[in-house]
């Protein structure tokens, strides 16, 4: 037997997706064939999620990758050596070294990748629950006046700020508030929630805590899209590690302070991402949007004064309580501080997670991290920031990742989610598939989206068809804008924002000039 | 392969057993906004929410049946019938459209006969489309028996479904 060599293979839904599991299996066997003493260690994904499944040995120099690795290259990998990193064609070298994470600003994501995610020791030895030891010792005005500080708005869409919704939720007089975790991921392009609460669930579930400190709350919640399976068992171990460790339940870390969390599952409803919606469905009712006021800071689940944050934003906290806000604040541009976790899909070379600060350009993320599209044909659009984002043209990529340079143009940055498309899209079909998601997706209560959706959708498939183009083209603008100014939240006020970005920069694959 | 193909275990459906599904209901009826996870405990048990259940759930949280069936409803993924033995969803949303998902969901319909959203005669493949599985980086994706799998092609499909054929 030689020496036991350390194997990393993500526990991951993309590169279980590609068959990371029938990989485990064939190292296993072909370790044992060798007599080679190995050990798989189960870590999240550094989120290079085209090089699923990439897996790492540790050597001397470091962690040397391997990447798009199926179990049909492990013999060939054997024979190259690659317990001792040696070379073969799907060797990336040191995984530190790979260009693609090596010039992100890893914050939030520090440890995605790095640990085993339900590692205890491993999440401590990296920096966690130093947040929440800071956290402990301040007073809940305190903890909130620095997550102000830093500039944290909010990572889901919406970009509020963190602290001043926190604020609220401190001020408001209650005997019960809750802390609500939007894990309702829905968007099209994204999945940055699921690589943190996959990778490392420990950064939310402490982001959770200590926002509970902040505000006076005692009790958590994470809804979960039932689409995530995986993240489901990981956080449900490791809420238990938690409570077993002390770290959840009554006083915890040794303090006078309570806190529990629960995960729930939603049902394949899109509109419960939005976050009145969301408690609805968390009070076991429809999914519903709720009119504001009130705001869910002061009538929130249950009537209480809720926290509703994003994973990402919650998951930031515990570096900003750890580092400090003029740490995290340093990071980025005009009011968007500090990073955000782009995440590169759709018609994409390179497709997976960057995590940057605020500023860098739509371009410099598509073609220097993503290498263009996959297909290698040129690019034709890019949605950003989900099914209710613009489609913008290769014209517009220089476009700065601000909220407030994307909001000037009539763009959404939402949850950092990047979709290009290559010139063989018709944006006449996404156009019309935007009133079709609208109208499978909205929950009913207010007419514009009920109805709107619908006619939409109608008026799309006559112009498809060539028919009275120019007139039903108007009357698409002016559903548009009974939609924007009349539906009670995003889902119909923002279903407008995609049809008429594609209609603006695209009209001729709306009068059939270029349908084939 | 044929060792491959045991990863898929088909979905069991059980006989309406309303004892059983009284027991699944007592698990949730005291947790505070529990209904959702009491139909996602009946769906797991019998594969869709029989609506014998329904005055079960009215009971044990204090609705009418009208509340439980307008919940029921509004979510996608809770069942009024029983799926086929394999349940295959297709992305439809943006980031698999821009590779290819609605050729990859013309050539799926054509292959099993159906159209998203119904199930094979002989109840062997239901067909599902879904809005957005999560695993964007590597488009088009599927879910064969809640299985993700990444950047599916018509043969890999094709593939995946001869599988399930071999297997029951």
């Amino acid at each position: 037997m030689t020496a036991l060599v350390k194997i990393y293979v993500p526990l991951e839904t993309t590169a279980l997706s590609m068959g990371a599991d029938e990989l485990v299996l064939a190292l296993l066997n072909e370790a044992q064939k060798q007599g080679q003493d190995i050990e798989i260690i189960r870590n999240g994904s550094w989120g290079m999620s085209w090089l699923e499944p990439m897996i790492e040995v540790e050597t001397e120099q470091g962690r040397v990758a391997y990447g798009n690795v199926t179990a049909s290259d492990v013999e060939g990998l054997f024979r190259a050596d690659f317990l001792k990193g040696g070379a073969h064609e799907l060797c990336q070298g040191l995984t530190r070294e790979i260009p693609y994470l090596k010039t992100q600003d890893r914050l939030t994501f520090a440890r995605c990748g790095l640990i085993d995610a339900l590692s205890l020791n491993d999440y401590q030895a990296n920096g966690g629950f130093l947040g929440l030891k800071n956290a402990l010792e301040m007073p809940p005005q305190d903890i909130v006046d620095q997550v102000t500080k830093s500039g944290l708005r909010g990572r889901g869409g919406a970009a509020f700020p963190t602290g001043i919704k926190w604020n609220t939720v401190l001020h408001a007089p209650s005997d019960q508030k809750y802390i609500c975790a939007n894990a309702d991921e829905g968007d099209s392009g994204t999945f940055a929630d699921r690589i943190l609460m996959e990778g490392d669930p420990y950064s939310l579930i402490e982001g959770m805590i200590i926002a509970g400190l902040a505000v006076g709350a005692t009790k958590g919640f994470i809804y979960l899209r039932s689409e995530y399976p995986l993240c489901r068992e990981i956080l449900s171990e490791a809420l238990l590690n938690l409570r077993d460790q002390g770290f959840l339940g009554k006083n915890i870390y040794g303090s006078d302070k309570n806190f529990d969390i629960e995960v729930r599952m939603g049902a394949g409803s899109y509109v419960c991402g939005e976050e009145t919606a969301m408690l609805n469905s968390l009070e076991g009712k429809r999914g519903m949007v709720r009119a504001k006021p009130p705001l869910p800071a002061i009538e929130g689940l249950f009537g209480k004064p809720t926290v509703v944050n994003n994973v990402l934003s919650l998951a930031s906290v515990p570096i900003i309580m750890a580092q400090g806000s003029d740490y995290y604040q340093n990071f980025g541009m005009g009011r968007s501080r500090g990073t955000i976790a782009f995440q590169l899909a759709g018609n994409i070379k390179q497709g997976g997670l960057v995590e940057k600060a605020f500023g860098v350009s739509l371009r410099e993320l598509i073609m220097t991290y993503g290498g263009g599209t996959f297909t290698g044909a040129p690019i034709k659009a890019v949605q950003v920031g989900g099914p209710l984002g613009a489609y913008l043209p290769n014209s517009d990529l220089d476009l700065p990742m601000d909220y407030e340079a994307f909001s000037e143009k009539g763009a959404v940055l939402g949850h950092g989610g990047i979709v290009v498309f290559d010139d063989g899209v018709d944006m006449a079909e996404q156009a019309k598939f935007a009133f079709d998601f609208c109208a499978v997706e909205s929950c009913g209560k207010c007419t514009p989206c009920r109805i709107g959706s619908v006619r939409g959708s109608e008026l799309m498939a006559h112009i498809q068809a060539g028919d009275n183009v120019a007139e039903n083209l108007d009357m698409v603008r002016e559903l548009c804008d009974v939609m924007e100014t009349g539906s009670l939240c995003a889902m119909g006020g923002m279903t407008s924002i995609p049809v008429l970005s594609a209609l603006k920069y695209w009209p001729d694959d709306f009068t059939g000039r270029s349908r084939k | 392969m044929s060792q491959k193909s045991s990863d898929n275990i088909p979905i069991e459906h059980a006989q309406w057993d309303g004892i059983e599904a009284q027991e699944v209901i007592s698990q949730y009826a005291d947790m505070a906004g529990g209904l959702m996870e009491a139909l996602h405990g009946l769906q797991a048990a019998f594969g869709y929410i029989p609506p014998e259940s329904y005055p079960l759930l009215a009971e044990a949280f204090n609705l009418s049946k009208a509340e439980v069936y307008g919940v029921k409803s509004f979510y996608h993924d809770f069942r009024s019938q029983p799926a086929g033995r394999h349940v295959i969803k297709i992305c439809q949303a943006e980031s698999c459209q821009a590779m290819g998902s609605r050729s990859l969901t013309k050539h799926a319909e054509e292959m099993l006969g159906i159209r998203l959203g119904q199930t094979t005669m002989d109840g062997h493949i239901s067909l599902e489309a879904i809005y957005c599985l999560g695993n964007c980086a590597v488009s088009p994706n599927i879910s064969l028996d809640g299985r993700t799998q990444g950047r599916m092609t018509e043969a890999k499909f094709s593939d995946l479904v001869k599988r399930t054929e071999v297997q029951s």
